[in-house]
């Protein structure tokens, strides 16, 4: 299995990284080892098995619906690049 | 001093022989000499610690002690310490100042254990050989050519070079066990849910686990026995009581089965490693223990099935370092994906981004069933298999790694190479199972690790098997030669 250029670029857009052009190659040849390597699992009959998500079949515990966090705005919002107002900054969406 | 075990130092403190403060200040002079050479501490905390020092020994003199009262331990810098920085070893995080205590750290500080700082790792916990930091590799302290492993490196190191006597660590494909066989420590990877993974930093989910990295099986016990429990804030911590680990450690090991696992001591396994654990297995049946062979056909099957569900799972966890909220953000944006982009891709190193890559890769329509749900099947018949073996054996015991540490730069032109090397550990992550990794000797003064697997919840059983192994041996006792 071998990843193109051009699907390298694909892959980062969809994962918001950018791929420098000199790098492409390296990506590229990195990547498609790792697929070669990924690709022994073909020669393998898995029909018929149940995907293990979680290694001892546990399921998602629930909790009660009912509030048990306090108000930490402030305290989390101190380690953020830009703040205002309580509200996190970014570059303007909408015009 | 620095060579005491965890229940010396505690009675040392306890009769007063020496006080936390002294304690405390002779590691923290060790780390001061030894660290420049090693590498293993990103963030130590002089004054914190001292202050912690200080307030142990008050508790020790009102005859309030607990465990840990007074011991020097140090955190991978994995898990989050409130209002010290936390990096993973990324420049994302690199002025991430954790706003709370992970569980773990919250319990061991409980428990009365002095921190004495932040260890260095393969960043995001990404690696098997602690290079891919952004701080720099760890040097391994019996041969600082070498790799110390990864991605718990800077734990193994410190430990084995008695910068600190006990550390916490995380395995979510080896990354425990692997540095602490590379490093001659011992270490300990718990069942998947038996340590709360609350506020340690996610890499793979389903297959991250926290534990005890230390110098003996003894001091392992005693760590895991603080940091094990049920956590409602981590929605997979299994509701199981933990038990006293410590007063399970005196079993003989007469009438126990050990498996070998055929696999496990096939073409991959070097011919001197296989020499070093076929003599500790010797031992062992010294002890008591009688040994079969197993098999385990899909052993091999555990790599690509790894390289697939944790990338996958990275991809999504690792999604949440967006330049917003915390950690690195790119100069001068200007839109919302640049923001991303930049942000991401100047703050990531190259390992942890071709694991996003393949992780995204993997999950992106078209290819989900061929990689990620191939993966999970194969990861189910895994499973099965160490099942069936812990039918007609109690433990299985194999090499930690097929050789001993490797030596810094020579696997990195090719990801895949170093895969290869945790053909023995990935195993236990998919299938949730507890895992130890203990000295057995060396080869050129490059530590080897043997490993001993057990069913879920058997901590109990390894830890005893290891301390079986220890009182009859001194493989754990070796120590590098630093000045």
């Amino acid at each position: 299995m071998k990843l193109n250029v051009e699907e390298l670029h694909k892959v980062a857009h969809l994962a918001r990284l950018s791929i420098h052009p000199k790098d492409e190659e390296s990506y590229s040849q990195a990547l498609s080892n790792i697929l070669n390597l990924v690709d022994e699992m073909q020669s393998i009959d898995t029909a018929g098995v149940k995907p293990m998500a979680h290694p001892m079949d546990a399921s998602q515990r629930l909790r009660k619906d009912e509030v048990t966090e306090t108000d930490q705005r402030e305290h989390l919002q101190k380690i953020a690049p830009a703040t205002e107002k309580g509200l996190y900054l970014v570059p303007r969406v909408v015009e | 001093m620095l060579d005491l075990s965890l229940t010396q130092m505690a009675q040392g403190l306890a009769e007063r022989k020496f006080s936390s403060v002294e304690l405390t200040q002779a590691f923290l002079q060790r780390i001061q000499i030894i660290n420049p050479q090693l590498n293993a501490f990103i963030t130590v905390t002089e004054q914190e610690a001292l202050e912690a020092a200080k307030a142990a020994d008050a508790q020790i003199a009102a005859g309030k002690a607990t465990p840990l009262t007074g011991i020097p331990i140090a955190h991978k810098d994995l898990f989050c310490t409130e209002g010290i920085k936390t990096s993973c070893g990324s420049k994302m995080l690199d002025n991430f100042i954790a706003p709370y205590d992970a569980s773990v750290v919250a319990k061991l500080k409980n428990a009365g254990a002095v921190s004495l700082g932040k260890t260095n790792l393969d960043e995001f916990a990404m690696g098997s050989s602690n290079e891919s930091s952004f701080y720099g590799s760890v040097k391994n302290p019996w041969d600082t050519q070498a790799v110390a492993g990864g991605s718990s490196g800077g734990s193994a190191a410190a430990v084995a070079a008695r910068l600190v006597p006990a550390a916490t660590g995380t395995d979510t494909g080896g990354s425990i066990r692997q540095p602490a066989a590379f490093c001659g420590i011992t270490g300990l990877k718990p069942t998947y849910g038996r340590v709360s993974r609350w506020g340690m930093v996610a890499y793979a989910s389903s297959m991250d686990q926290a534990g005890p990295m230390a110098r003996s099986a003894e001091d392992c016990a005693l760590l895991l026995e603080q940091m094990a429990g049920f956590d409602e804030r981590d929605s997979t911590s299994l509701d199981h009581p933990v038990p006293d680990y410590l007063s399970q450690l005196g079993t003989s090991l007469q009438g126990m089965t050990l498996g070998m696992p055929k696999e496990y001591f096939a073409d991959d396994l070097s011919p001197q490693t296989a020499e070093r654990i076929q003599a500790a297995i010797k031992e062992l049946e010294k002890l008591g223990a009688s040994v079969k062979e197993i098999s385990l056909p899909l052993t091999r099957m555990a790599i690509p099935a790894y390289y697939v569900i944790s990338p996958a799972e990275a991809s999504s966890n690792l999604s949440r370092f967006d330049g917003v909220r915390y950690g690195y953000r790119c100069e001068n944006p200007v839109d919302l994906e640049d923001l991303y982009k930049r942000s991401r891709s100047e703050a990531f190193g190259e390992e942890v981004k071709r694991r996003i890559l393949i992780g995204t890769y993997a999950l992106s329509e078209g290819f989900y069933d061929a990689y990620y749900n191939k993966a999970q099947q194969i990861r189910r018949l895994i499973a099965e298999d160490f099942q069936t073996a812990f039918q007609s054996v109690d433990l299985i015991v194999a090499p930690t790694t097929p050789n001993p540490a490797f030596d810094l730069g020579s696997n990195s032109i090719d990801p895949v190479q170093m895969y290869l090397g945790d053909i023995y550990t990935l195993g236990v992550n998919l299938a949730g199972l507890p895992a130890i990794s203990v000295p057995v000797g060396q080869i050129n003064q490059r530590p080897v690790g043997m490993q001993l697997i057990g069913n879920h919840f058997s901590e109990a059983k390894l830890l005893n098997a290891a301390h079986q192994f220890q009182q009859a041996t001194d493989h754990h006792l070796q120590k590098p030669q630093l000045t």
